[in-house]
């Protein structure tokens, strides 16, 4: 081929290129980033869908940090969080047992997996009714140990710990099969070397295992901090109202109540945008420390 | 040499010894029996984690009243199956799922389209900016839904699309950033060899992408599609805020105002059964995909 035809050819590259990737820079600016911007600039606004906009400047959000049920669903949402430890620590141990090469792992994988594949409306309606405080399946297993049935959704002590052993219950399966994966990928000879040494099978876990899964943890802990900063479904539905004294309320929860219920979208706009930076700085947070115990 | 021999005989005496035969007949017993124990573990774990599905289909087949037991009865006693008959007819479920999945098909079939022809044009083909864009539109994963919630809402009103399925496809059907991304990686790692020979046989680009790329690279959009189907058949948030009439919703929603509305009630049964069957979809999904489900929670594992 000639050098002209070649250049004609990279001009037409060219094109074809943008062509190519259009619809997904039409996405970015009309359905990303042109709303982004404009949630910053009704943030400073007292827009609630019929007046008109008046510019505020930070007024919405001086008055979110004075807003007793912003900061009870930041606290709410905090709360949250403790999932995470818990989820990481049992899906951790389950994936070290189905380590071992014991037969039967496929299936014990398939159960574990199920919640995750299933409609989260579905489940979380579910466990609305295992939750049920005079038939429910929970209070009855309870009452086998002679335990007082608890009205899980109606106490503000024990709404949140219900939420999260529905979030424990359904994240098991994805990190239990994650951590698998990072199981798998550790040399066997390390085990061998301590077998030698005639290391016992706690300091193999705690000297060998934990460490070697450490990148594995650090990426779960930050997709799991976004994921659970952003929990909203399984309260929506289980307490519509936000739980007894705004007891179970997350921070999406009450974005969502503020837009669209009381029709605060300025109100609203400038809480999503806290939301979104605390969620950043967690991030940045995260990888910040991660130099202090994630094994290289 | 010899000392080396020597070595080794005395070796092979020693581990054919008596007592290193015992200790290492006594450490696969112990390992065994830890075996065993760990295997009970695992099937009382991973069977009580089952637990709450059986409950549901077990509610599912029950009237109002033998719900209220004050021991749990696991299997019904008749087992009633007028529930599964009757969620049909209380609300427009036939709908829904039409709904559900008009959503599902526009968006992952175009969706995957345009996300694939873009992660081609990232991976293969040379243009000015490439690398700043790619970044500029990576960046957006870090948005969160709720900070575009609001002025999607207000977007949507004034183009007159509340209530209708278009907020929650036309966004969508552009395509998924992550799964760009991921395709990315995927054909960066093939050959651009194979590219430039195509170029020089006289494949337009397009040629290229849909005959040499596209079979290439099957496996991996099987794995994302799947996951994106999931996510798009669970939506909640978008159906809440954009469609009011129940014709227009999706099973979700509907499903969720179908338990606010007869949770009131007690009707527990009714509710299981229509939970039940607005999962069916995800759940063949699962079973046929079963072995694709896990490759792709591999690939994401490996590569974050």
């Amino acid at each position: 081929m000639s050098k002209q035809g070649l250049s004609r050819l990279s001009q037409k590259e060219k094109w074809v290129a943008f062509l190519f990737i259009l619809p997904l820079l039409l996405q970015f600016a009309i359905f990303l980033f042109g709303p982004l911007m404009y949630s910053l600039y009704i943030s400073m606004t007292d827009w609630n869908i019929f007046g008109n906009k008046t510019f505020i400047g930070l007024d919405n959000y001086i008055d979110m940090i004075q807003n007793d049920r912003f900061w009870r669903a930041m606290g709410n949402t905090a709360f949250y969080l403790i999932g995470i430890p818990i989820g990481l620590a049992i899906s951790m141990v389950l994936a070290v047992w189905m380590n071992r090469g014991i037969p039967g792992i496929t299936f014990f994988r398939f159960l574990i997996y199920l919640p995750v594949v299933s409609s989260i409306v579905a489940i979380t309606i579910l466990w609305q009714w295992m939750y049920n405080y005079e038939f429910g399946l929970i209070n009855h297993v309870l009452s086998n140990f002679g335990i007082d049935p608890i009205n899980w959704l109606n106490n503000r002590n024990w709404v949140k710990p219900a939420i999260i052993i529905l979030g424990v219950w359904r994240g098991l399966g994805v990190s239990t099969i994650f951590y698998l994966a990072a199981l798998q990928n550790i040399p066997k000879t390390l085990y061998e070397a301590a077998d030698i040494d005639g290391a016992n099978f706690l300091s193999k876990f705690r000297h060998i295992t934990m460490p070697l899964l450490t990148p594995m943890t650090f990426f779960l802990i930050v997709t799991g901090v976004i994921n659970t900063m952003q929990i909203f479904v399984e309260i929506q539905i289980m307490t519509p109202a936000g739980g007894p004294g705004y007891s179970s309320a997350s921070i999406v929860f009450y974005i969502w109540q503020e837009g669209f219920q009381y029709n605060a979208l300025g109100y609203a706009s400038a809480a999503s945008w806290m939301l979104g930076l605390m969620i950043f700085i967690l991030t940045i947070f995260n990888f910040a420390i991660q130099k202090r115990w994630v094994h290289q | 040499m010899k000392n080396d021999t020597n070595v080794k005989e005395e070796l092979n005496k020693r581990t054919s010894d008596d007592s290193g035969k015992k200790k290492s007949l006594r450490k696969s017993t112990s390992k065994k029996i830890a075996d065993g124990i760990i295997f009970t573990l695992l099937s009382i774990f991973s069977i009580s984690m089952v637990l709450p599905f059986v409950w549901m289909i077990s509610t599912s087949l029950k009237t109002p009243g033998q719900t209220r037991t004050s021991t749990p009865e696991w299997i019904p006693d008749p087992i009633i199956w007028t529930k599964y008959v009757e969620i049909w007819e209380k609300a427009p479920l036939l709908t829904g799922f039409m709904n559900s999945t008009m959503y599902a098909v526009i968006v992952l079939s175009l969706g995957t389209f345009f996300t694939a022809l873009g992660a081609f044009a990232f991976a293969k083909l040379k243009f000015p900016g490439r690398e700043k864009l790619f970044l500029a539109l990576l960046g957006t994963m870090m948005i969160p839904f709720p900070a575009l919630m609001i002025p999607h809402y207000i977007l949507f009103v004034n183009l007159g699309w509340i209530d209708s399925l278009l907020p929650l496809i036309i966004p969508a059907m552009l395509g998924n950033v992550f799964m760009m991304f991921f395709l990315r990686q995927f054909m960066n790692g093939i050959s651009d060899e194979i590219i430039e020979a195509a170029k020089i046989d006289g494949s337009g680009f397009f040629g290229i992408f849909w005959k040499i790329m596209l079979p290439m690279i099957k496996p991996a959009i099987a794995a994302q599609v799947i996951l994106w189907f999931m996510n798009v058949w669970n939506d909640y948030v978008g159906p809440l805020i954009y469609l009011h009439s129940p014709t227009n919703q999706t099973l979700p929603l509907m499903i969720a105002n179908f338990n606010a509305y007869y949770d009131i009630q007690n009707d527990f049964p009714l509710i299981m059964a229509a939970s039940l069957v607005s999962m069916i979809p995800l759940l063949i999904v699962f079973f046929a995909f079963q072995r694709h489900f896990v490759e792709s929670m591999n690939y994401a594992g490996v590569k974050g």
